[in-house]
């Protein structure tokens, strides 16, 4: 059989999380993603923790994720100048998402940046792991009069509709933290950073501290019954059925946060005042709508259509897929993709090639499952 | 079923006259994770060892089976098409994937017996 290296023993020379003695105590998978050896999954397997979290909570380590720390007068403004974000709005304890972009628009990474609190500028950056290198590189050489310190932490998220109680009654108030808000809590003497956030289309958080204190609070949130430890494949699987992009898969360089579906995250001062990589791209697929779109995709079939597969509208290629698996949660086939915009209408009927037969693919509105994200009730913390 | 035999490719043949029923081994579903699809030939195609006979879709990705033996496909494992799970469950046994009748049955004989194929795991 083909595809079995997933269990060749990794080789030295790639880095271990903080968790890693956990990960093989708890009897994961491990595989190698972005110069990592990572959990793919534990016992359960990816169809078990995807629908754990859907029902419960898992808790996922990302400790390969970038971390850094940008400060000095004027911080916010000057990143504005590498991503189309309004960051100088961006509010204390508060997480905007946003892409770093090359010349001609093309997206060379998606972030998360946080304003921290205090008196001085200071922004959290969350970026992808295999992208961070390159991500430092170019902020430390395009803001060379900002201080630029990459953080050693560990980053857990826990995910799911049990996860704000199972949070809160560790770190009391961290249930009452609104979408995309933040805070620092008190874990063994240092300082946690709690952001309500996540990557997998449900309410969630993800924990940012010191790496040697890492286990202690992943053993905690394990000790809980309703959490249970869930690896990359079902991160995977959960993203995908939210609809959400993955860099190097759904975006990268050739890719505009227009066509990628990511207008949403592009400032409405920056759409006017311009100022970043890219502009005028941009600036024109906002006002005449891209000539392509991310768009799901449902293949009539049941056996998945892979990222790479090629989508045509009779004998014509328009499109391709980026991304594709099955969904645990709809138990069918689901993907997405770029499509010619004429042809990436909600309901419209492609088709593929999978292996020898050709198979109809309906485009399909994303998410593929509805978020779930925390709506802070009235009268309770609104940051 | 001591005469199951194994390849490196972690395929299994068992043999029952010349008819040989090949299916995955416990530690290739193991490995491949929630096996979710299973595209199977059709009865009456032939097979030349060592070719792809099916494909095997995980929620990751999708890996071919290789014959370890020639022959003709005399029945693929009906429960397949609703219940790709089952060879998660049961490889070895309600998991078969396809009855072949082979060629040559001493093409059995160069694959590995259950010990051999036990101590060849541990070199993974």
């Amino acid at each position: 059989m083909t595809e079995l290296d997933v269990a060749t023993p990794a080789p030295p020379a790639l880095a271990k999380l903080p968790l890693d003695a956990l990960h093989r105590r708890l009897g994961a998978r491990m595989a190698p993603f972005a110069g990592y050896d990572m959990p793919l999954q534990y016992e359960a397997g990816i169809v078990a923790e995807t629908l754990h979290t859907r029902r419960a909570a898992s808790l996922f380590d990302v400790s390969h994720m970038g971390q850094a720390i940008l400060g000095g007068a004027g911080a916010a403004r000057a990143l504005e100048s590498l991503t189309p974000a309004d960051l100088i709005s961006l509010a204390r304890e508060r997480t905007r998402y946003t892409q770093l972009l090359n010349e001609t628009g093309g997206i060379l990474d998606d972030l998360l940046v946080t304003r921290l609190p205090g008196v001085e500028e200071r922004l959290l950056l969350v970026v992808n792991a295999a992208r961070k290198q390159a991500d430092f590189a170019l902020i430390t050489a395009a803001l060379p009069q900002f201080d630029f310190n990459p953080l050693d932490r560990a980053l857990l998220a826990l995910q799911g509709p049990r996860a704000a109680a199972v949070l809160g009654a560790l770190l009391p108030g961290a249930e009452d933290l609104a979408f995309m808000g933040w805070r620092a809590f008190d874990f063994g003497g240092a300082p946690l950073f709690v952001s309500r956030s996540g990557y997998t289309g449900e309410d969630g958080f993800e924990l940012s501290l010191r790496a040697d204190h890492a286990e202690d609070l992943a053993r905690l949130l394990l000790a809980h019954e309703d959490v249970a430890p869930a690896g990359l494949g079902a991160r995977d699987a959960l993203r995908l059925e939210a609809g959400l992009p993955l860099y190097a898969h759904d975006l990268d360089e050739t890719t505009d946060p227009v066509e990628a579906g990511l207008s949403w995250s592009i400032g409405k001062r920056r759409r006017a005042e311009g100022g970043f990589p890219g502009f005028e791209r941009i600036h024109s697929a906002l006002e005449q709508a891209p000539a392509r779109k991310r768009v799901g995709l449902l293949p009539r079939s049941k056996a998945p259509l892979r990222e790479g597969a090629e989508l045509y509208a009779s004998t014509d290629v328009v499109g391709h897929v980026t991304s594709g698996g099955f969904s645990p949660t709809l138990q069918c086939p689901i993907a997405m993709g770029y499509v010619a915009s004429k042809h990436a209408n909600v309901g419209a009927t492609l088709s593929a090639t999978l292996r020898d037969k050709r198979i109809e693919v309906d485009v399909a509105a994303l998410p593929f499952v509805a978020h779930r994200y925390f709506k802070t009730p009235v009268g309770k913390d609104a940051r | 079923m001591s005469d199951r035999r194994y390849s490196k490719d972690h395929e299994y043949v068992a043999l029952d006259g010349n008819v040989a029923t090949l299916g995955i081994s416990d530690y290739a579903q193991s490995q491949l994770g929630d096996i979710v699809f299973i595209e199977l030939p059709d009865v009456g195609r032939k097979v030349a060892k060592g070719k792809e006979i099916a494909v095997i879709e995980s929620v990751k990705a999708a890996s071919e089976v290789y014959s370890p033996v020639g022959g003709e496909v005399v029945e693929v494992n009906p429960q397949l098409g609703e219940t790709p799970a089952l060879v998660n469950e049961d490889p070895l046994g309600r998991g078969w994937l396809v009855k072949l009748r082979v060629s040559d049955p001493g093409e059995c004989d160069s694959l590995m017996d259950e010990p051999a194929y036990s101590e060849f795991l541990k070199t993974l």
